[in-house]
C-alpha cells in the first residue's frame, strides 16, 4: 500500500511499478528466504555435527568448512554458471555421451534461475552461520544439555530443545549478515539472471538517472531487512543465556556406519562444492592462461589489497569492541544506537554506499580546499573523497556489522556477574576490561577481524569507485579481466585473493586450537 | 553501577580523543602523500569506462612520444557521480567511455569542456562526434546479428528478430545492456516507440531463454546449437577468433551486418572527452589530439578489432576480411535522445524477465 501510494506521486516509479517492479520484488524476497533458509541448514548442521558428534575427519572439516568464506561470491557464480551452462562442459559431455542434440532431448537443472542463484549463494555464505554457531556450540553450558538428557530426552531432543535455543542469538546474527549481503548483491545475481531491488536501483540511479526513486527503493530494502531483523529479536526478548563455565566436556554422540557415511558426505559436499571445485578450476585456468610474469605484476595489486583489508579490519575490529562494551557496560540511554547504527552498512550495496561517502566527503574536501584557497595556501586536493581513506572508511562502514555481530554474540557470552567482580575487587574498568573482558572476548576478537578482513579482500564495487590514480587491488583487477569476459586470465588473482584470505582463517584456527 | 558507567564515559571520552589525533595524523600524512603527487609535472589523469589494460598500449605510446606520464583509473558504475562530487577539485582531465550514452551523461550533467582544434574536426566525422565539441568518437563498433552456418547465408534486418519464423532460436544477453539499449534506440529514432514495443515484445517471444551472459555466450549457444540467432558486437569475433578455445565458436557463424539495404547497420562508439576542470588541460589537449592520431588509431583498431573513426585509417586485416558495411547515417547524439524511452519500452516488454 506504501509502494502503491509512493507510485501514484512519482512518474518512474509508476512506471516499474506497472511493469518489472513487483517481479524484482517476488524474486527479492524468494532470494532471501531461500538464502537465509539453505545457509541455516547447511551452518547449523555442520556446526552441529562437528562440535556434537564423532564424525570422521572432523579436525580437518572444523576448518575446512570455514574455505567458502574466503571465495569471492560473484566469483563462484561466474564458474557455477559456466560449469552448469547448456553450452558447459558438463552438459556438453552428457550430450557427447548419450547422444542427445538439443536441450529438447532430456531434462537438466538450468543454473541461471533463482534456485541456482539461491543455492550458489547460500554455498558461499553459510560459513558465516557455520562459525557463529560452532562458537556458541562449543561455548555452551554442557550441563544443561546434562541436565536435559537427565530429563529423559535423546541426544536429538537434547539438541534441538536445548543446546539450539541456546545458540538462537548467536545463530541470529549470522543469518542477518547472509541475509544483509545477499540483498545488497548485485553482481552475483546479475550472472543467474535473476533481477532483484537491486536491479531496479542500479537501472533508476544509472539508466534513468534518477537519484531520488533509487534512494526511494534503497529506503524499501532497508526496511525489509529492518523488518527482519527487529522481528527477530522482538521473538527472543527476554531471553539471556550465559554461561560461566565455558571449557566443560561436550558431550559427544558416537554414529553408527551409515550416518557417519552421511554425516561426513554432507560435510565434505558443502566443502566440496563452496571451495574446492571452484577452486580447483581457477587452478586449471591458471595453468593454462597464467605465468610467471603475471604473477610478478600482482604484487602490488597484492600489497594494497593488503594494506587496505587490514586497516578496515583493524578500526572495524576496534569501533565494533568500543560500541559492544559501551553498551554492555553504560547505562546511557541511547547506548544501543552506535551498535544498532553501524550494523545497517551491510545490507547497501557497495556502488551505492560508495556514492553515499562521495556525497559526503565531496562536500567536506571542497571546504578544506576552499579553506586552504582563502588562506592563500596550496589546496590540497581531494584528501577525503580521493585517497584510500575513502575506501577503508567505506570497509569500515559495510563491514562493521560483522565485527558488531561477531563481538556482541562474544559479550553475551560473557556472564553480567563477571561485570561486577572487578569491582569489588577494586579493580578500575581499564584494569577489569583488560584483566577480565578483553581475554574472554579474544576469540571473537580475532573472528572479527578476520571476517572483515576477507569480505575487504573480496570487495569491489566500492574500492572500484573510491580508488585514486595508480591504485590497483586484486579484485579490480578480476573485475577489468571479467567484464572483457575473459576470467581465465584472472584466475591467478582470484587465486590471490582466496589464499591471501586462506592464511588468516588458518592462522585463526591454530590459534583457537592453542587456547 | 552509575559509577562504572561514568567511569566509562570518561574513559571513552579519553579514547575519543585519542582516535581523533590517530585520525588527524592520518589525514595530515595522506595530504603530504596526495600534494606531492598533484604536484609533478607533465601528468595527465584519465577517468575510464574502458578496462585500462586494453588502453595501457596506447598511453605507453603517448608518453614515449610526449614525456607525458598518464595516470588512469578504471570504473563502470558511478563514474559520472564521482567527477560531479569532486568537481571543481576534480583531478580528472580526460574521461574515456566505451558506450554514447555516458558521453550523453557527462554532457548533460556539464561535466565536459568543448575543445575543438582542427586535428579534430578533420579526423572525426561529424556523425561520431557532439555538436558543441564537448566529446569525440575515438572508434566504432557495429550491433551485428551472428547467425549459425548451418542456416546458410542469410540476409537479416534487426526487424527481422520479430519475426516468427525464428520462434525459439535467438539468444542475446540482457535487454538493459548499455550496447542493447542503444540498439532500441535506434530503433525508436527509426520507427517510434509504438512499433519499437511491438518489436521487442515479438524479439522476446522469439527468445530461445532468459536473456542472460555476454555477447560471447550467445555465440557459444549457437555452437551449442541452443539457438540460431544472436545479437553481439563485431570486435568480439575477432577476439573469439583469436582465442584458442573460443575460435570453434566464432568458426560456426557469420557476422551480418544488418538493414543493408535500407538505413544502414547501428553503429556504437567508445569516445573521449575533456573533463570541465580538467587541472593539466595543456595535457589533455595533447592526448587528445595523439587519440586521433593515424598511429594510435592504427593501434586501437589492431588491439581491439573496433573500426578507427578516422576514414582514412584501416581496420585490422581480420576485421577488414568481414567486409565493408553502410552504418546508419543518423548522428548519435540524435539516437541517444532516445534512450530513456528505449529502457522504459525494455521493461515495459519485461524483456530480461
Amino acid at each position: 500500500m506504501v509502494l502503491a501510494s509512493f507510485a501514484s506521486s512519482n512518474d518512474l516509479f509508476s512506471h516499474l511499478w506497472q511493469t518489472v517492479l513487483p517481479d524484482y520484488i517476488a524474486n527479492t524476497l524468494i532470494l532471501g528466504v531461500s538464502v537465509v533458509f539453505l545457509s541455516l541448514i547447511f551452518g547449523t548442521l555442520s556446526a552441529a555435527f562437528i562440535v556434537h558428534t564423532n564424525v570422521k575427519g572432523k579436525k580437518l572439516l572444523r576448518w575446512l568448512l570455514l574455505l567458502p568464506l574466503a571465495m569471492p561470491a560473484y566469483l563462484v557464480a561466474y564458474l557455477y554458471t559456466d560449469l552448469f551452462d547448456y553450452a558447459g562442459p558438463i552438459q556438453r559431455t552428457l550430450r557427447a555421451w548419450f547422444d542427445w542434440q538439443s536441450p529438447n532431448d532430456y531434462w537438466f537443472f538450468d543454473i541461471r534461475t533463482l534456485p541456482g542463484a539461491s543455492l550458489v549463494i547460500s554455498l558461499v555464505l553459510f560459513p558465516y552461520v557455520y562459525m557463529l554457531a560452532r562458537t556458541a556450540f562449543e561455548q555452551q553450558d554442557q550441563n544443561l544439555l546434562r541436565a536435559g538428557r537427565l530429563l529423559g530426552l535423546s541426544a536429538n531432543q537434547s539438541f534441538f530443545q536445548v543446546a539450539l535455543p541456546l545458540a538462537r542469538p548467536a545463530i541470529a546474527i549470522a543469518a542477518s549478515l547472509v541475509l544483509m549481503e545477499t540483498l545488497a548483491d548485485f553482481a552475483t545475481v546479475n550472472y543467474f539472471a535473476v533481477n532483484t531491488l537491486t536491479t531496479a536501483i542500479y537501472d533508476t540511479w544509472l539508466g534513468y538517472g534518477d537519484l531520488a526513486t533509487a534512494n526511494a527503493l534503497a529506503s524499501i530494502l532497508m526496511l525489509i531487512i529492518l523488518f527482519v531483523v527487529v522481528a527477530e529479536q522482538r521473538a527472543r526478548a527476554g531471553q539471556s543465556h550465559q554461561s560461566n563455565r565455558p571449557n566443560h566436556h561436550i558431550e559427544i554422540i558416537k554414529l553408527s556406519f551409515i550416518q557417519q557415511l552421511f554425516i561426513s558426505g554432507f560435510c565434505w559436499l558443502l566443502v566440496l562444492a563452496g571451495f574446492l571445485l571452484p577452486f580447483a578450476l581457477l587452478v586449471m585456468m591458471a595453468f593454462e592462461y597464467s605465468d610467471m610474469a603475471q604473477l610478478m605484476k600482482l604484487v602490488e595489486p597484492s600489497i594494497n589489497s593488503i594494506e587496505v583489508s587490514f586497516y578496515a579490519a583493524t578500526i572495524a575490529t576496534c569501533l565494533a569492541l568500543l560500541f559492544g562494551l559501551y553498551r554492555r557496560l553504560s547505562i546511557d540511554k541511547w547506548r544501543m544506537l552506535p551498535s544498532s547504527l553501524s550494523g545497517f552498512g551491510y545490507a547497501v550495496p557497495g556502488t551505492v554506499l560508495a556514492m553515499a561517502l562521495l556525497a559526503t566527503f565531496g562536500p567536506l574536501d571542497h571546504f578544506i580546499n576552499d579553506l586552504a584557497e582563502s588562506f592563500q595556501l596550496q589546496t590540497p586536493g581531494l584528501i577525503l573523497s580521493g585517497t584510500i581513506f575513502a575506501i577503508v572508511f567505506a570497509f569500515v562502514v559495510r563491514f562493521a556489522a560483522i565485527a558488531n555481530g561477531t563481538i556482541s554474540s562474544g559479550i553475551e557470552q560473557i556472564p553480567r556477574s563477571i561485570d561486577l567482580a572487578p569491582a569489588t575487587l577494586g579493580a578500575g574498568l581499564a584494569g577489569m576490561l583488560k584483566k577480565v573482558h578483553l581475554p574472554l572476548l579474544k576469540p571473537s576478537i580475532l573472528v572479527a577481524w578476520l571476517l572483515v578482513f576477507v569480505e575487504s579482500m573480496k570487495e569491489l564495487p566500492a574500492v572500484l569507485l573510491l580508488r585514486p590514480f595508480n591504485f590497483e587491488t586484486l579484485s579490480i583487477q578480476i573485475y577489468q579481466l571479467i567484464s572483457d569476459e575473459m576470467l581465465e586470465q584472472g584466475a591467478l588473482s582470484a587465486i590471490l585473493i582466496v589464499l591471501l584470505g586462506l592464511v588468516p582463517i588458518i592462522w585463526l584456527n591454530r590459534s583457537k586450537e592453542l587456547t | 553501577m552509575k559509577e562504572t558507567g561514568r567511569y566509562c564515559q570518561n574513559n571513552l571520552m579519553q579514547k575519543i580523543t585519542f582516535i581523533k589525533k590517530n585520525i588527524l595524523i592520518t589525514l595530515a600524512s595522506f595530504s603530504f602523500i596526495y600534494s606531492s603527487f598533484i604536484q609533478a609535472s607533465e601528468e595527465v589523469n584519465v577517468y575510464s569506462y574502458r578496462q585500462a589494460f586494453l588502453v595501457e598500449p596506447l598511453f605507453d605510446k603517448f608518453t614515449e612520444q610526449t614525456g607525458i606520464k598518464v595516470n588512469v583509473i578504471f570504473a563502470k558504475k558511478g563514474m559520472a557521480e564521482r567527477l560531479a562530487r569532486e568537481g571543481k577539485y576534480s583531478p580528472a582531465d580526460i574521461l574515456l567511455t566505451t558506450d554514447i550514452s555516458r558521453l550523453i551523461e557527462l554532457h548533460d550533467r556539464d561535466l565536459l569542456q568543448a575543445y575543438s582544434s582542427n586535428t579534430l574536426l578533420d579526423a572525426i566525422p561529424s556523425q561520431y562526434r557532439a555538436e558543441d565539441n564537448s566529446w569525440y568518437g575515438l572508434t566504432t563498433r557495429v550491433r551485428n546479428i551472428y547467425s549459425a552456418k548451418r542456416l546458410g547465408a542469410i540476409n537479416v534486418n534487426y526487424e527481422d528478430l520479430a519475426d516468427s519464423k525464428y520462434k525459439g532460436k535467438i539468444c542475446t544477453r540482457s535487454g538493459k545492456h548499455a550496447y542493447n539499449i542503444a540498439l532500441v534506440a535506434s530503433m525508436i529514432a527509426a520507427h517510434g516507440k509504438a512499433d519499437t514495443l511491438t518489436w521487442l515484445e515479438k524479439f522476446k517471444a522469439n527468445l530461445a531463454r532468459k536473456p542472460q551472459g555476454s555477447d560471447r555466450g550467445q555465440v557459444q549457444a549457437i555452437h551449442q546449437k541452443l539457438c540460431d540467432i544472436s545479437l553481439g558486437n563485431s570486435y568480439y569475433f575477432g577476439k573469439m577468433l583469436a582465442d584458442e578455445n573460443q575460435k570453434v565458436w566464432a568458426d560456426g557463424v557469420y557476422i551480418n551486418f544488418p538493414n543493408q539495404s535500407n538505413r544502414g547497420a547501428h553503429v556504437n562508439i567508445s569516445g573521449m572527452g575533456m573533463a570541465k576542470y580538467a587541472p593539466n588541460s595543456d595535457s589533455a589537449k595533447k592526448l587528445m589530439e595523439f587519440l586521433v592520431s593515424k598511429d594510435a588509431q592504427k593501434l586501437y583498431a589492431e588491439t581491439n578489432m573496433e573500426y578507427p573513426v578516422r576514414t582514412d585509417v584501416m581496420p585490422s586485416e581480420l576485421v577488414a576480411s568481414w567486409g565493408k558495411f553502410k552504418a546508419d547515417s543518423l548522428p548519435l547524439e540524435t539516437i541517444a535522445k532516445h534512450r530513456k524511452e528505449a529502457l522504459k519500452l525494455i521493461d515495459q516488454a519485461k524483456f530480461d524477465l
